[in-house]
């Protein structure tokens, strides 16, 4: 029976509680166990020569030497992964990113790989892998990359989404266009036009975790891989289909997860633990350096963007224009096409056009990181938002409010909005108590919002409740956020029973069906709603087994608080039963009682968010400080608020660390030369204030608890919002993040307010 | 790999001198394990200074203040006395890492680690501080700044390890301070850093020792900045100077945490706001 996904309003005894996370104290006393936790008997370490070279063909990799010594298992190289994708690119690109073929594409690249009984046998062994390169020319650099002088990467690429498609290769993989309205007339139409230029470098999530995983093939084909991953079944599909096996002869366990933010949606190094361990024929072990995830994950993409927006002197804006190139790494990305969706959402523009360029360069092959390529268009666009409001003298706020999107609106990428929150974030802005603290001097505030649509997808739970009358839930999407608490309340809540009574387990591939990734902020969305509709299955089970023990039809049995109660004056002398009660005399009535749900998620409710920035700049360093910080973000219903507060500082935190100190840098000879915790600044604690938020519940329709993801949102403002602080602090606008003691000092100095007293000498 | 943890420095001295493979001193580790891990470095001998008792003592003597080679930062930062006397050095040794990294890391350690921009040195460096070295040959001593020749080189030779360093007394009349530029709060590498200590009499300063790190090879102490303030009350001419004479004494490259023109600007902006703190300690009246 097809369940009703509509939002119904019912009022919640579980949901919106702050229950204590079951996970928490295995995190704590470290029993929890991660990627690199589990261990099998004769287990191998696998280590991985990378190339130094941004660029270089392979003309020879010679492992015998490496084979020779004593303790080494397998030695493997493209070779031992032949390519099976049959013209599938996608799948080609993956399995080229994890071993080069022929070519190392970027400093980091995969060239060789080892099985060794110790760490110390196989980093010996790397060393006597010989690999002779022929350096090529590399570009890492975004612009650079499309300039006709630059060398072609690939000489397969022509770029997509050009009419008529060209004929010559280049590092241009694609061009994607969106908008509505006639931008020309738009901007005819307008007292104030104004146009800017926006950098921002490349970024990485910054997962404490390393990718880790133990894969196992068995001498039979068949295979088993721990692993800490978003999607054990996206990694068990990647995986099989690059090795040559059928989906359910490789089991896929996720470990606990120390952060993804979309780093752990992507195989990188995990076939080469199955190469290996296929070919020496014991388990292996394959735990990244941070080295590693640095040069040979998937960091986000740095961009070059040009915005222009017109508006009337009575604030309305009456035409803007986006063009955003996104480097996505060494292969092609889908990287402009989500910066056109999501750069103008906020607001209502009757004509708009956005123009994305995929770019390919000699970095690592891109990821999504947390709303992949919002936050790049959100500094440009909320960065010009407030030049615009400063030309035409309205208040920053005030302006947004003047163009904000509402129900009805039309999205940048095509539909029209149903209810959304932006306006609501910005009315609750205005009234923030954070608004009226007063600043001092060299301090500054800024506001800025951002959007991320956010999704759905496949998704299947399994309900099982004991004979004792407790139950335990599975669920296929990782618990990166709170899952196994917002599915425990969830279905605590359709069952009418306590959270405690609840135990979730997030499930390996062999024992759920297939279930997207936990990405695009869908894992509440989709797993509350399969839960919810398991649940219910559930429950209907129970009331037949309750019509059984009474001896009534089913049809007389009423469902409330976690009880059976036959309905009608002649039933009034019946006693009412418990779920426990029902369940003890499963066995009796039936067999187990269990509820699935199997369901593609659609109407995933769009997220929005607000974010205040106080700042003090130092005007003789640079150096940026943020003095206080507000995160406010619709959330649709908040399942567990502590989880909800947590996704939105959670982002904000890196949104500010993007907008101040991290970046990837890159030598001259394209090599990346910040590989590491110490050089990559991701902002430390005592960096930041305490996050204050303010969860606004402004119910998703398409959801029977009117649930919006939340994780990815509040990542998008903080790049415009630290901007627009700053400019109010000093009066200068900074146009490339992050926004580095170095680069504020330059910009101040070009504006001739820095605070030099050195030069007096 | 062969891990050693005599009891006395004469005997970490003779099993320096007789490895033949790459040996190397482990007191807090915070700087060789890392290396390590990274595949840096793959020591033959690691010989553990910890259980040495003349390493691992803070001693308060008539001439000043001798701190053994083992003693943590923490150690280091909970000694009243020292902190009074020298808070400079306290506060750049108490810099180092984060508070985990505290329990473990040595001001000698991060001598001897030779890092252009080891946070302690500075410090020690303008306050005088010198090493007690011990070698094959006996004892000898050498002052701070002769220490470090380059990037990850120093002067002491095969099988000699520093035991303690000393700092001079200090008067009512003296102040040091130490500041570093870093974009974030803790868990960084000084982009530029500035010790300045000075002994006033009258109100003037009477002498000076001025110090940068991270802005050439090595820690320089720059006698030219001294000048720039000794005599004078530290007005704003003399800050001016002093900023410029700092600025001009770098020679910085540009690199992964900052571009020399950043350096050579920020040394004089530290080196004022150093000078200001270090002459309020030392009782100067602004």
């Amino acid at each position: 029976m097809p369940h009703d996904n509509s939002y119904t309003g019912q009022e919640f005894k579980v949901v919106g509680n702050r229950f204590a996370r079951p996970d928490g104290v295995d995190k704590v006393t470290g029993r929890a166990r991660y990627g690199a936790d589990a261990s099998a008997p004769g287990q191998l370490v696998a280590r991985v020569l990378r190339s130094p070279h941004a660029h270089a063909k392979i003309t020879k990799i010679d492992t015998a030497k490496a084979e020779r010594l004593s303790g080494v298992k397998a030695v493997i190289t493209s070779d031992d992964l032949p390519d099976l994708t049959g013209g599938d690119r996608g799948m080609a690109d993956i399995l080229e990113n994890c071993m080069a073929r022929g070519r190392a594409l970027y400093d980091g690249h995969a060239v060789a790989a080892v099985a060794a009984v110790d760490e110390q046998t196989a980093r010996k062994a790397l060393k006597l892998i010989k690999v002779t390169y022929e350096v090529l020319p590399h570009v890492t650099d975004v612009d650079e990359a499309m300039k006709p002088e630059a060398p072609v990467i690939h000489d397969w690429v022509f770029t997509g989404g050009v009419n008529p498609q060209p004929t010559k290769p280049c590092n241009v993989a694609n061009r994607t266009e969106m908008g509505h309205g006639d931008v020309d007339a738009g901007f005819a139409q307008a007292d104030v036009v104004i146009e800017r230029s926006y950098k921002t470098e490349q970024t990485h999530q910054g997962y404490i975790e390393p990718h880790a995983c133990l894969a196992s093939v068995n001498s039979d084909g068949s295979a088993e891989m721990w692993v800490t991953t978003q999607g054990p079944f996206s990694y068990r599909t990647v995986c099989a289909s690059l090795l040559g096996m059928d989906l359910a002869k490789l089991k896929v366990t996720s470990s606990e997860i120390g952060g993804g933010f979309g780093g752990k949606t992507h195989v990188w190094a995990e076939p080469l633990a199955l190469a290996l361990s296929r070919k020496a024929n014991r388990p292996v072990k394959l735990v990244m350096t941070r080295d590693e995830v640095f040069r040979a994950t998937g960091p986000t993409a740095s961009t070059s963007i040009d915005v222009k927006v017109g508006a009337k002197k009575n604030g309305e804006i009456t035409a803007a224009e986006l063009e955003l190139r996104y480097q996505g790494g060494a292969f092609p990305g889908i990287w402009g096409m989500l910066g056109c969706m999501t750069g103008f959402a906020c607001y209502d523009i009757a004509n708009q056009r956005s123009v994305g360029w995929d770019v390919i360069v000699n970095r690592p092959k891109v990821a999504a990181y947390r709303a992949p390529s919002a936050p790049m268009a959100a500094y440009a666009v909320e960065s010009i938002m407030d030049v615009v409001a400063e030309e035409i003298g309205m208040d920053p706020v005030d302006f947004r409010l003047k163009n904000v999107a509402k129900e009805g609106a039309q999205a940048p990428y095509g539909p029209i909005y149903g209810p959304i929150g932006i306006e609501s974030a910005l009315n609750a802005v205005k009234e923030n108590p954070h608004m009226k603290v007063k600043l001092k001097k060299n301090q500054g505030r800024g506001v800025a919002c951002g959007f991320w649509f956010n999704i759905g997808g496949q998704t299947c739970v399994d309900l099982n409740i004991g004979t004792d009358g407790s139950v335990n839930l599975a669920v296929g999407t990782v618990d990166v956020g709170g899952a196994r608490s917002s599915m425990g309340m969830i279905a605590a809540e359709e069952l009418g029973i306590d959270y405690e009574d609840v135990k979730v387990h997030v499930a390996d591939t062999a024992s759920l069906g297939h279930n997207d990734t936990t990405e695009g902020s869908r894992g509440t969305f989709s797993s509350g709603m399969a839960t919810i509709f398991a649940a219910r299955d559930a429950i209907e089970v129970l009331k037949e087994r309750a019509a059984q023990m009474l001896d009534v039809p089913k049809e007389s049995i009423q469902w409330e608080n976690g009880t059976a109660s036959a309905t009608g004056a002649e039933n009034s002398n019946l006693p009412t039963l418990t779920l426990k009660e029902i369940a003890a005399k499963s066995h009796n009535t039936g067999g187990p009682i269990a509820g699935h749900n199997e369901v593609t998620a659609d109407g995933a409710g769009m997220g929005f968010a607000a974010h205040i920035c106080d700042v003090e700049v130092d005007p003789e360093t640079g150096l940026t400080k943020i003095l206080k910080y507000t995160v406010v973000q619709d959330a649709g219903k908040a399942i567990h608020p502590d989880y909800v507060e947590g996704q939105f500082q959670g982002a904000a935190a890196q949104g500010i660390g993007w907008a101040l100190n991290e970046e990837y840098v890159y030598g001259e000879d394209g090599r990346l030369q910040n590989p590491g915790f110490l050089d990559y600044r991701i902002p430390v604690c005592s960096d930041l204030p305490f996050i204050d938020t303010m969860i606004l519940e402004i119910p998703n329709p398409n959801h029977p608890y009117g649930i919006r993801g939340v994780g990815e949102t509040s990542i998008v403002p903080p790049l415009g919002a630290v901007g627009n602080a700053i400019a109010n602090a000093t009066g200068v606008r900074m146009n490339h993040a992050p926004m580095s003691p170095i680069r504020v000092l330059e910009a101040l100095d070009r504006a001739g307010v820095s605070g030099d007293q050195v030069s007096a000498g | 790999m062969r891990y050693e943890s005599p009891a006395t420095t004469k005997e970490a001295v003779a099993l320096l001198s007789k490895e033949k493979g790459p040996a190397f001193v482990i007191a807090g580790g915070t700087d060789l394990l890392v290396r390590m891990k990274s595949g840096l470095v793959e020591p033959a001998l690691l010989v553990d200074v910890k259980r040495i008792p003349a390493m691992t003592t803070i001693k308060v003597m008539q001439t000043g203040f001798r701190v053994g080679a083992a003693v943590s930062g923490a150690e280091l930062g909970a000694h009243k006395a020292l902190g009074k006397a020298w808070p400079g050095v306290v506060e750049a040794t108490n810099l180092i890492g984060s508070d985990q990294i505290q329990g473990r890391c040595t001001m000698v350690g991060n001598l001897c680690n030779a890092s252009p921009a080891a946070d302690s040195v500075p410090a020690l460096i303008a306050a005088g501080a010198k090493a007690a070295i011990v070698g094959k040959q006996g004892r000898r001593t050498a002052a701070v700044e002769k220490i470090i020749t380059g990037p990850g080189s120093t002067s002491l030779a095969k099988g000699e390890v520093i035991e303690a360093l000393t700092l001079p007394k200090s008067s009512r009349r003296t102040g040091d301070a130490y500041l570093r530029f870093t974009p974030r709060t803790e868990m960084d590498i000084a982009v530029v850093g500035v010790g300045i200590s000075m002994t006033l009499e009258r109100g003037i300063i009477k002498k000076a020792r001025v110090c940068l790190g991270a802005v050439a090879p090595t820690p320089i102490l720059v006698p030219a900045a001294a000048d720039t303030i000794i005599g004078t009350k530290l007005d704003d001419a003399a800050l001016a100077a002093l900023a410029a004479a700092c600025s001009d004494a770098c020679d910085p490259i540009d690199d992964k945490r900052g571009t020399a023109a950043y350096r050579i600007r920020v040394a004089g902006v530290l080196a004022r706001r150093v000078a200001t703190i270090a002459f309020q300690r030392a009782g100067g009246a602004a």
